[in-house]
Formats: C-alpha cells, structure tokens, sequence
C-alpha cells in the first residue's frame, strides 16, 4: 500500500465549487481522504502509519483535479515530426492536462478499430498521461458511410467527430446519428457552415476587410449549430459542440438546452483569452479554426463560461511545423499548440477576476470527464488521483522554444503569464515536477 | 521633409505630412519626366529587383521606368515562370534574392500580407506593388498626385470610389489615403462587392450609383476583378454595366467638373463607357498611368536616401 499526503493545500473543488485550504490522500493511485482544515485534522491524519506516507507541504498552493483536454492532436499516425505521443505526453504533463482525449483527425484517420488499437499501443508505450481515443464518425472523415460505431467503442473510442470535416449530407449525418444514439456513443459536431467557410482565414468585420483576408460572417457558426440541434432533435443522440466562439450561437445553444437535448458544448482557450485584433501582422501562430473573433464575442463566450451553458474548454492542441506557418497568412496552416500552456494562458481570466478557479475547473476537468463517463475530473474520496499542484500568481514569459512539444506553433511566444504547474499525478504517480526535466 | 521608414508597404503607417513630402517630390518628377534629358542619378550604383508573383503589365513597366530614369540597375523576375513553380516557398525565394544584394526590391504577390512577411526576411527596402486584397500604395499615391494637379488641392474634396471594392487593393489604399487627407469618401457598388464594416473607416456606402456620384468632386471607377471571382457575385455583367457602368447618363449627376479616372487594365463596356473613358475633358486616367512612374521615382529614391543614411547591415 503507498500512500501521499498532500498538506496545506488550496483544493479547488470544481463539483462543490469550493476553494479551500486542507488536506489531501492518496492511497494507491485513488484520493481516499478529504480533510479540510476548519475540521480538527490531527484526528483526520489518526491511523496513517507516518513512516509509509510521503507527505507533500502544498505549501497553500493550488491542488485541482487533473485538466481533461477534449480534442488533441497528435501527430501519429503519420505526421510524427509535428509530435509523438512521448511529447505530447510530456507537454500534457507540463500543462497539468492528466487525460489526453486525442482527435482522429490524422493521416489517415483513425476510422478502424485496428488503428484505434495501434493508437492504443502507442499511447501506453509512450506517454505518460492517459489517453482516450477519439474515433472518426465516417469512413476517411469524407462524410459518405459511418464508422463501425460499435467496434470502435469497444475498442475504447470515447467519442465519434469527423473534427473540421463538416458532414454536408444530412442522410448519412442522421442515420450515424441514429446509429450512435442506439450505442448510447457521443457525437461531437463542428458547427461551421462549410460553404460560408470555404477558403476564410479571419471573421469577416472592418478588421478582416482593412487586412483584405477572405473571411466568413460569424452567423456560419449558427447556421451549422441550428442545422445541428435539428438533427439531435430528430434522432435523440448525445451531441456535442467543438468550439463554440461566437456570441450570436449560444442561444440556440441554451434553447437545446432548455429543451431537455442531450446537447453540451466547449469552447477553446483561443478564442476565451485572444480576439481578432491579434492578426495585425499577420502572424499566422494566431490562424485557428475557426477564425479568431471579435472582443465582444470573446466576452460572450467567457460569460458563458461563468455562467455554465458552455460546458467544456480545450486546448485544441495542434501541433504544426515551421514550414507550415511560415507562408503567406491565407496559405499558412491552422491551429496552435496549447497542452503545455493552457492553465497559464486560461488564468488570465481568473486573474483578470471574471472567472473562478473552481468554474475554470468545471469546464476544465469535472465536465469533460463527465461528458465522456471518466471517474476523474474531481477531488472526491474513490476518484483516482489525477491532481495537478500549481502556483496561480508565480509570473512567466513564455519561451515557445522551451516547450515540449515537437513543434513551437504557440500564439503567446513572449506572451506575461501569472500562473505556473508545480507538479502533476496521474493514478498518484508524479508525471511532472516544476525544475526537473 | 521627413519620410522615416525603411520599407513601402502600405499607407497606413504614412503619416499626412510623409506623404505631402513624397508627392511633392513626384511632382518635381512629373516635371522633369517631360524633359528631354532622363539621366538623374538618384539610384545609381543601387539594384533594383522587380518580383511580380502575379501578372502585371503597367505596374511592372512603370517600376522598371521609374528605376531606370533614376540610373539603378533593375532586373525583372517573372515568378510565375521561376522556382516557385518547383515548390520554393516564399520566404526561401527571399532569402536567395537577398543574398544577391539588391538595394530595392518591388514586389507583387497574389496573398495579403505576403509583402510584409517577405521584408521581415531581407535587409534591403521592399515596395509593396500589390499584396492580395490588402494594399497598392503606390496606385493610392498616384491617384493623390493626379487629384491633387487636376483639382488644385487634396482635401475637402468628395470622391466617389465605384465598382469592385471587396477585391480591390487599389480601394483600400485609397480609402486609407483620401481619408488621412481629410476628404469625403463614398463607396459605391452593389452590396456583394463591398466588404464588411468598411463604413467603420469613415466612408459612407452606397448601393444606388446615381445617389453616390451625387456633387462629386471625384469619380473614380474600379476594375471588375474577374479573374478573382469565385463566381456569384453578380448576376451577369450587362447588368453591372446597367446600374454601375459609368456612363454620361451617371455622370452627370456628379459635378460639372468631375474628374473620371480608372487604375487600369479598363473593360470597356463593363464598368466604364469608352466615350467617357476617352473624354480629355473628364477622363484624367493617361495622367495617372503617367503620375504613376513619378511617383514610384520619388518612392524609390526616398527610401534610397534612408538607405544610404544609414550602415549597410550584412546577414550572416
């Protein structure tokens, strides 16, 4: 039996919305015991045998269930220079993210359960976080056949998402919808409406047209989720929303919701902490999908955070060589890499106090583990202890090049951050350690 | 007289007065390109390369122009043609151009922002000839040249910008320009070809081109960009040319004394009509294509003076 003891902790609670000062064990990989320092904690530590606890002084630094980030790329199959499970695992580590939920969105896509299998052995050779697999909802993310829903969930698929591939046809979307629905599988949508999309790199604006970048009207973003919540209404599936990022979406979001559909929704540190603003120079580690919106949609989506109707926030982790950004902005490739820099970067809002550390946690680790029926995600007696210590006020300019990820595509190079990971335990094992490498 | 910057990217980092200076100087230009001796030695000794990754006849001729009359040696690069059909990046083909010293490079490139990224990469002065829907400053400069002869001043002065705008550089630029000047800006196109929230930048749109050329000081027309149209935009082009084809019917509407000008290549009969184009009473657009050479002439040898006020920095 091991036991850890973390003393003098500040434990962000994101289930009982608490923020308080105690205690904390660990006994073989599980949170056993929960004291709080308004309770008498000499008698709470009664019983443990000192000489086989290894006792941690948080030192009343931050202790909060390990980040479960919905939506990471890696780059195998097929793009291994871009990342590798090891280093993704070890940025993940680095950033407190204890639980990988991976895309599919790979070359070629993981459609099969053989290739969720290869992912699999991958994932446990390589890193040191867990990994949960996403699977593709049709054959080649081309939006023509389903998957095989069934064997991919016994295979360990967690999700089913065709990622920025929109699925046009709404035959084949409902009937893989139908088909989830009767396995009880999660569908997760990119509400973008592909035609609008086509071939923009901003939102479209006075800013868009003084940079003359293509750009798509942010009504693209409502137009694919009401398309989208017309089909969970018809076939009764378990939806998901990717990244919702503009304002004028989310009351067809909380209408859903109202409505009793089974329908939640994240939303990416991007678009929660940057605005469109950012592209001035053309500096294309700011090119996301979708495209950076306005501050006044940045405030919607930050609101809905606090107030709960956006569920999830990720870190959309995309990881993309130099070669691929180093183009003309309309050529350049999208997407940033975030597992590393995602608490750093998403503690801006707490410190710019619009939103709590415990509500941050919601959206960061309880709901997505909920969303996706994982035990973790919170700190309760008999939830394996997935935890990440960190220090919320220590400042940090970030290096891209001291990051561990293979590729440095990071939008907040240089950027002044307030908040730093001390340490991170998957199952009660140390997976990082501020100062080691 | 002050023109402090290192590159000609666009107009908006041009202040009011750097651009009074640099017309200015094009005026004396204008002048002297109407004498018979050509020989300034404003560049000599420097090389000018032109890099056009987009076809361009006027432009690219008026640059060459522009940099011979000033005793620089240029060479033209026909991209399209050269290595970036064998997969070289932008940034590679760069790199190699400075490699071989040029002290003036002219660029053209299909993508907005393409020239920006490009003079962060080389240490000589880099003229923005066009980058996607973005900027054309030197186009946005001879238009103010040429407004500036024919009306006597460049300021209060209401200027009706008509056609294509959401392909059109040349708009943008001149949008960015009139208005530092002080000038009363309309748009005028049908809704599809005008950009979203260009009203922000203190122009007033219109989608009735008669209501638009109403008083104005000014018209100047813009090229339906057909090549760019991914099709949709309008319904055919007889139609454009019913509502915002400029014939003598619209122009009248403007005042008696409009000019009429066209940054060029002009379809006739599409967004212009050939007795206007042709009228020397209204049509200024030869006087653009010959403002245009003067003031590349006072573009490049401003930033030529920059240059040689300051040390020559070799990348290692």
């Amino acid at each position: 039996m091991t036991q850890t003891l973390f003393t003098n902790a500040r434990l962000i609670d994101p289930e009982g919305d608490t923020d308080q000062i105690g205690a904390l064990l660990v006994t073989d990989g599980k949170i056993t015991r929960i004291i709080l320092q308004d309770g008498n904690s000499g008698d709470a530590l009664a019983g443990l045998d000192e000489t086989d606890v290894t006792v941690i002084d948080c030192a009343g630094k931050c202790l909060a269930p390990g980040i479960v980030d919905i939506g990471v790329k890696v780059g195998e199959p097929g793009e291994r220079h871009k990342e590798s499970f090891g280093t993704a695992g070890q940025a993940a580590a680095a950033g407190g993210v204890t639980t990988m939920v991976t895309r599919p969105d790979t070359n070629p896509p993981i459609d099969t359960p053989e290739q969720l299998d290869f992912i699999r052995r991958r994932a446990t050779d390589e890193a040191r976080v867990n990994v949960r697999p996403m699977a593709a909802l049709t054959k080649g993310r081309e939006g023509r056949e389903m998957t095989e829903i069934g064997f991919l969930m016994d295979a360990g698929a967690v999700a089913f998402t065709d990622c920025d591939h929109v699925v046009t046809d709404n035959k084949v979307l409902s009937r893989a919808m139908t088909y989830a629905r009767s396995l009880g599988a999660l569908v997760i949508g990119h509400p973008q409406d592909p035609g609008l999309s086509k071939g923009a790199a901003a939102t479209s604006g006075k800013f868009a047209s003084l940079r003359g970048l293509p750009s798509v009207s942010p009504m693209a973003e409502r137009m694919g989720l009401d398309r989208d919540i017309a089909l969970v209404e018809m076939t009764g599936v378990r939806y998901h929303v990717d990244q919702l990022t503009t304002a004028r979406a989310l009351p067809a979001l909380e209408r859903a919701k109202a409505n009793g559909f089974k329908v939640t929704a994240g939303t990416s540190m991007h678009h929660l902490t940057l605005n469109e603003m950012d592209l001035a120079d053309y500096r294309t580690f700011f090119k996301v999908k979708p495209p950076l919106r306005s501050e006044d949609d940045r405030k919607a989506i930050v609101e809905a955070i606090r107030s709960g109707l956006i569920d999830v926030i990720g870190s959309f982790h995309t990881p993309q060589d130099e070669e691929s950004k180093r183009l003309p902005f309309e050529e350049a490739a999208s997407g940033a890499v975030g597992l590393e820099t995602m608490l750093p970067v998403i503690l801006r809002l707490y410190h710019a106090e619009e939103l709590s550390l415990p509500c941050l946690f919601r959206a960061l680790s309880f709901n997505p583990a909920k969303l996706l029926g994982l035990d973790c995600g919170r700190l309760s007696e008999g939830a394996p202890a997935d935890l990440v210590l960190f220090d919320p006020d220590k400042p940090v300019v970030l290096d891209r090049f001291k990051l561990r990820s293979k590729s440095k595509n990071t939008p907040f190079d240089g950027a002044r951050l307030q908040g730093r990971v001390l340490g991170t335990w998957v199952a009660g094992d140390r997976v990082f350690a501020e100062g080691q490498a | 007289m002050r023109f402090d910057h290192r590159h000609l990217l666009g107009i908006e980092p041009l202040r009011p007065d750097e651009i009074t200076t640099l017309l200015d100087l094009a005026d004396q230009y204008a002048t002297y390109n109407r004498g018979r001796d050509k020989n300034a030695q404003a560049l000599a000794g420097m090389t000018q390369i032109n890099m056009f990754f987009e076809n361009s006849t006027r432009t690219q001729a008026s640059f060459e122009l522009a940099g011979k009359r000033l005793g620089a040696d240029v060479m033209n690069m026909a991209m399209q043609a050269s290595s970036i059909k064998k997969g070289e990046t932008l940034i590679d083909t760069a790199l190699t151009l400075n490699a071989m010293h040029p002290d003036l490079l002219v660029v053209r490139h299909p993508h907005s922002g393409a020239v920006d990224l490009l003079a962060q990469k080389v240490n000589c002065a880099v003229l923005n000839a066009g980058d996607g829907r973005h900027e054309h400053p030197t186009q946005a400069l001879l238009d103010a040249l040429t407004i500036r002869r024919a009306k006597g001043r460049l300021h209060r002065l209401t200027i009706a910008i008509c056609g294509d705008v959401a392909h059109s550089r040349v708009a943008r630029s001149n949008l960015l320009l009139l208005h530092k000047m002080e000038n009363r800006i309309r748009l005028v196109g049908p809704p599809t070809l005008m950009p979203a929230g260009i009203d922000a930048f203190g122009a007033e749109v219109y989608d009735d081109m008669r209501e638009g050329l109403r008083d104005a000081d000014v018209v100047m027309m813009l090229r339906l960009q057909k090549e760019r149209m991914d099709g949709g935009f309008i319904p055919s082009e007889r139609e454009y040319y019913h509502r915002y084809g400029l014939d003598a019917e619209k122009l009248s509407h403007a005042k008696p004394d409009a000019i009429v000008m066209h940054p060029g290549p002009m379809n006739r009969g599409v967004e212009i009509d050939g007795t206007i184009a042709d009228d020397i009473n209204r049509s200024v657009i030869q006087d653009q294509v010959e403002m245009g050479v003067a003031v590349r002439m006072a573009a490049m040898d401003l930033l030529a003076r920059n240059l040689r006020a300051r040390p020559k920095t070799v990348m290692v």
